[in-house]
């Protein structure tokens, strides 16, 4: 049981290519880390393993528990169990959170099942008060006039509701202040399970403080060029990127 | 706090089942039984066949004439207008159909297929579920009419317009083509000519209806002019919700519709009017809709205008009396093959009135929508407030939208205030929400949802839910 990622590459509609083969195992049970600096592709690789659109997969596969999902669409590949939480959550006007997720669900649902209103709100409140998140929150249009906390504790609610097999985490870290990323650190670790796999984007060490990955990956100019354990993180926090630049002495 | 959720739980089954109305519920027809038909084209011969089958009184008689020689000396408005009106051919179209059957006080006495078209547009159990009365009307004429026994003893009226001009004249008379003269523009003209169907609705002074009366206009036959007309007049300190839908089947041919709709709200008293159209994508709906409120009186036109070919409708207010107040909710949304030209008409006549106006706009795939709003405030008056939003949604690049707003504010002791926004669907939005497990549909749908969710709360309930639904299949089958 894994996400496996295997000589990813991708382009951009012009041709630029952003992924240059990325391969990533991320085994269920595990957290995996990637680090890099600004432009290396970390980002892209989430939006490419999600589906976005604006990105040509030319060669590799991504399979999730052995199922070929590349060519699944968007959503199809969020059903097969595949979160991304956003670092830039985008708005949806009028449309209230607790709706927004009860939609979600409800897409994960065979035709003419209904999700039970009562059970889905007590499950609703328990998750914001693990994040401590206030109830108005439910009735409070999606992201709109949230402040990057609280976008971001939106995202981790989101992924706890939907209980996904795989989570990507885009720079989840950047924005926060020290309380909202334990808070988030809690949500997050609160969801580790034998049975879930999750992939964290960073640029700074400092999330790793609070989740604990089991590997670290740095990526630079769309490839994975390092690997290890957590201490990687650390080495990298003390040397920075530019170390990575000598990679014929190492 | 949760009122989508509430709205829907609060819902009994039956009600439900009632309003479980969608586009392609409205397309069948049944085969024409018509008694009486006016033939193709309109002339001063049709409009006296209509006249004689009517059996109408001679100032009836006289009224239509003069509004025929109004429709004929009428330039098709196309200078500001769209072109498409031209293609309206009068010559095409039946201008009355009818079996000739009085409107029916009860289901079990109207035709089987006539009862049935209207049962499976669920009228029947929408009436037994949360209306005081109903209004079927089957092309030209009702085949039923009926309202709660104990509305009767209060004194009120809820009949045809036919049946308001004979039997109560004295009270339909008066103001019978006085909010929207004949003249008002070309297809007022036409209504005037040619009417038949409506309602006519009279409150007598302080009573105020629980719930809601309805009308629904059924078209039936193909190559045919529905031409309704509805006269309500609320007496003073009395209040009525009046709700009204339509449907048509989907023909080959175009249809048209063009109905005129008088609302007198005496002092004090309270009209809403609200309008679920649900057209079939050939039909032009051409519809002149107008409000009058005296001294502290309150006329709200809720509208939201889905399907026809084109819709051009601009309901207004005029506040006559002072303190009044005048509402337009507007929601359209124009599909492919669909322009919504809609917008308000808010016309201050005395000191201290105020008018709102908050319409909304989607226009998906080549679908249009155009705008056109117009505040009158005259110099002489003061203290008169109006409030104008209009904000259009862009689903996909070749949709386009126009706004024409029009605001004439004379003098400097009013408060005026307009916003217009125009804003899409991105593609990063639609992602984000795909992202989430909504398929393409799914997403737009919520979006769109979002982005009229305040209007659709004010809808009555029942309606909201019905709305919320139509808006789902129409985005879900515009996207491939």
């Amino acid at each position: 049981m894994s996400l496996q990622i295997t000589n990813l590459h991708a382009t951009l509609e012009n041709g630029t290519e952003i992924l240059k083969g990325v391969t990533l195992e991320i085994p269920a049970g595990e957290i995996h880390a990637i680090m890099g600096p600004n432009g290396s592709g970390k980002s892209t690789l989430s939006k490419v393993i999600a589906g976005h659109e604006a990105y040509i997969p030319t060669a590799g596969s991504i399979t999730l528990d052995g199922q070929d999902i590349s060519e699944m669409s968007i959503d199809a590949r969020s059903r097969a169990g595949i979160f991304l939480a956003f670092q830039y959550p985008n708005e949806v006007p009028g449309v209230s959170n607790a709706n927004f997720i009860r939609a979600a669900l409800q897409a994960r649902l065979p035709k003419g099942e209904e999700i039970d209103a009562v059970a889905y709100y007590k499950h609703l409140y328990a998750q914001m008060d693990l994040l401590e998140m206030d109830r108005k929150f439910t009735a409070r249009a999606v992201n709109e006039g949230f402040s990057g906390g609280e976008k971001k504790r939106n995202e981790i609610l989101q992924m706890i509701m939907l209980d996904p097999k795989y989570c990507i985490l885009d720079e989840t870290d950047s924005g926060l202040d020290i309380d909202a990323l334990k808070i988030v650190a809690k949500g997050v670790n609160a969801m580790r399970s034998a049975n879930r796999g999750m992939l964290l984007i960073t640029h700074y060490q400092r999330l790793l403080d609070y989740i604990k990955p089991d590997h670290v990956h740095v990526m630079a100019e769309g490839r994975i060029v390092k690997s290890g354990g957590p201490e990687l993180a650390l080495e990298l926090e003390e040397k920075g990127y530019d170390f990575l630049k000598e990679p014929a002495l190492a | 706090m949760f009122t989508e959720d509430t709205a829907t739980a609060l819902l009994d089954e039956e009600t439900h089942e009632a309003i479980n109305i969608d586009r392609t519920k409205g397309d069948f027809t049944f085969p024409e039984r018509n008694k009486f038909d006016a033939g193709w084209g309109l002339s001063s011969a049709t409009v006296d066949y209509i006249c004689d089958v009517k059996q109408d009184p001679d100032w009836v008689r006289e009224f239509r004439h003069k509004a025929l020689a109004v429709f004929e000396s009428k330039p098709t408005p196309t200078n500001w207008a769209t072109e498409d009106l031209n293609n309206i051919d009068f010559s095409k179209i039946r201008f009355y159909l009818s079996d000739g059957e009085k409107p029916k006080r009860s289901w079990a006495d109207v035709p089987a297929d006539v009862l049935e078209t209207f049962e499976r547009l669920g009228i029947p159990q929408q009436e037994r579920a949360f209306l005081a009365g109903v209004e079927a009307q089957f092309d030209s004429e009702a085949a039923y009419s009926n309202v709660k026994e104990e509305l009767t003893k209060q004194g009120v009226i809820f009949v045809t317009s036919a049946e308001g001009l004979k039997e109560h004249e004295e009270i339909f008379r008066p103001w019978f083509g006085k909010v929207i003269p004949t003249g008002d523009n070309k297809y007022s003209a036409l209504n005037s000519a040619v009417f038949s169907g409506g309602s006519f609705i009279y409150i007598p002074k302080g009573v105020k209806l629980k719930q809601p009366l309805q009308a629904y206009f059924r078209i039936n036959s193909e190559s045919f002019g529905q031409f309704e007309r509805t006269l309500i007049i609320a007496d003073e300190g009395s209040e009525v919700m009046y709700m009204e839908g339509c449907t048509a089947p989907k023909f080959e041919t175009a249809t048209l519709h063009s109905a005129v709709v008088e609302l007198v709200a005496l002092k004090g008293a309270k009209i809403q009017y609200v309008t679920v159209q649900n057209w079939s994508s050939n039909v032009f709906n051409l519809v002149t809709k107008r409000g009058l409120a005296m001294e502290d009186a309150e006329v709200r036109w809720i509208d939201c205008n889905i399907g026809s070919r084109l819709t051009m409708k601009y309901p207004g207010v005029i506040m006559k009396g002072e303190r009044a107040r005048g509402e337009v909710i507007s929601i359209a949304l124009a599909n492919t093959g669909q322009h919504q030209d809609t917008g308000a008409k808010m016309i201050h006549a005395a000191n201290n009135t105020t008018s709102n106006v908050v319409s909304k706009s989607i226009s998906v795939g080549k679908g249009r929508s155009t705008y056109r709003g117009q505040v009158h405030i005259p110099k002489h008056l003061k203290g008169c407030k109006n409030n104008t939003e209009c904000d259009a949604l862009l689903i996909n690049s070749n949709s386009r939208t126009d706004t024409y707003p029009a605001i004439t504010v004379k003098g400097n002791r009013h408060a005026t205030q307009h916003e217009a926004s125009v804003s899409q669907v991105s593609e990063e939005m639609l992602f984000y929400m795909q992202q989430r497990g909504l398929n393409e549909g799914q997403a737009m749908s919520l979006a769109v949802n979002g982005f009229i969710n305040d209007l659709v709360r004010e809808f009555p309930m029942e309606y909201s839910v019905e709305l919320k639904r139509l808006i789902d299949l129409e985005m879900e089958g515009s996207v491939g």
